[in-house]
């Protein structure tokens, strides 16, 4: 039966292969349906046949009721990078979904012109046809959403990459500018950050510069003296700059113990005690 | 049975670790290092634990164990060359190993041995011959 339906609506495609197409990508052109320009017209008919030909490929292979199997597998990457391609071109999912969805009125209107008088016959037809369509559409829509993850979890990454450079300042002196909130994710990346320059350079002082964090909480200071702790472990001296005078007032209203920690105003004046500390003295 | 060797230089032991630590090891150690500081009459000790990529809590507090010990036998201890990611379980084990000095590697732990150690004879009026 099914074989019966796909093979009536292949014909269907055959026959009026043109027709289909122009009505279509006519369908595609109103406005609300895809946004105007963005695509130039032979592009788009290059895309719209190749999904004709491929849907007709893969739907020829008798097998309507696997679209996961492996015969619409060309049909679905296809898609994919159709998806994937559009995602980039900064359209809407839906924009994206109803590049197959349009599709459905002009064959619909093939189909009845052949099938009007058999109404059981039409109704099977439709409804297979429709069923095959929807998933091709949501199968769009889940590339689509899966590739703007993609992107998102990238950017994040690369953000927590730029946002933690361990500098070597002077020989034996590293200094961390840390710019942005301090979360347990980047503490981590912090430290290790800074104990492997640590290894990597044999500095004996870091420091750390927190004129870029805008709020110290408890949690955040945690963090700080964790990272500090570590260094001092690892053999290297730790001195924290850069603090305001909110963050000052902060940091003592909510008790957060400081004491074993040298703490400076500016990067200046903790990079002269770190100079001092290394036995470098500057000459004017 | 497997010991970790102390190697005795001058007034200095050097213990270095280059074996993954079990407890019975660390408990050997132990015995073994405040035995041979009264043997020997050293006054620092300089453990390297380069060569550990793992600790755990009990090995932690075995080396703030010994270096209370060797205080106690007045023999300053320096803990060289932990690793990055051992700074970090350490810290996260809530061990910061507050008694015990440390360094970077075994040069810059020698180095922070004799300043300390010069400093002590000069306090006493007697001056170190290689100094």
């Amino acid at each position: 039966m099914a074989q019966n339906i796909s093979n009536n609506f292949l014909s269907v495609i055959e026959a009026n292969q043109s027709e289909i197409l122009n009505d279509w990508i006519g369908g595609l052109r109103k406005p609300g349906t895809l946004s105007a320009g963005s695509i130039n017209e032979g592009e788009l008919k290059s895309q719209c046949s190749e999904f004709l030909a491929l849907l007709h490929e893969a739907a020829s292979s008798g097998n309507v009721a696997a679209i996961n199997g492996p015969e619409w597998s060309p049909l679905r990457e296809m898609l994919a990078s159709l998806s994937r391609s559009r995602a980039k071109q900064g359209f809407t999912p839906t924009e994206v979904a109803n590049f197959v969805l349009s599709l459905k009125s002009p064959i619909f209107r093939q189909i009845k012109a052949v099938d009007a008088n058999d109404c059981d016959l039409l109704y099977e037809k439709l409804t297979s046809l429709s069923t095959i369509l929807d998933i091709l559409a949501l199968w769009t829509t889940e590339v689509f959403q899966k590739s703007r993850e993609e992107l998102i979890i990238r950017q994040q990454e690369d953000m927590l990459e730029i946002s933690t450079p361990v500098v070597k300042l002077w020989d034996g002196i590293l200094a961390l500018p840390i710019i942005g909130t301090l979360d347990s994710a980047r503490t981590q990346v912090v430290m290790e950050n800074l104990l492997q320059a640590i290894v990597d350079t044999g500095s004996e002082v870091a420091i750390i510069d927190i004129t870029g964090v805008p709020t110290v909480d408890t949690l955040v200071s945690q963090h700080l003296l964790k990272t500090v702790a570590a260094a001092q472990l690892m053999g290297a001296d730790c001195i924290i700059s850069g603090i305001r005078p909110q963050i000052a007032q902060t940091i003592v209203h909510l008790g957060v113990d400081l004491t074993g920690v040298v703490t400076k105003t500016t990067l200046e004046d903790a990079f002269k005690l770190a100079l001092k500390k290394t036995g470098a003295t500057i000459v004017k | 049975m497997d010991r970790i060797p102390i190697l005795q230089m001058s007034s200095f032991l050097l213990v270095t670790i280059q074996v993954d630590m079990h407890d019975e090891l660390a408990m050997t150690l132990q015995s073994d290092l405040t035995s041979k500081i009264t043997q020997t009459g050293a006054k620092a000790v300089l453990i390297d634990i380069s060569g550990l990529d793992m600790v755990d809590s009990f090995i932690g507090r075995m080396l703030g164990n010994i270096s209370a010990m060797s205080r106690v036998l007045d023999a300053e201890t320096v803990v060289v060359g932990i690793q990055p990611a051992v700074a970090i379980t350490l810290v996260e084990l809530g061990l910061t190993l507050a008694g015990v000095r440390t360094a970077l590697n075994v040069e810059k732990g020698m180095n922070m041995l004799r300043k300390s150690l010069g400093e002590t004879d000069s306090e006493l009026g007697y001056d170190h011959p290689e100094e």
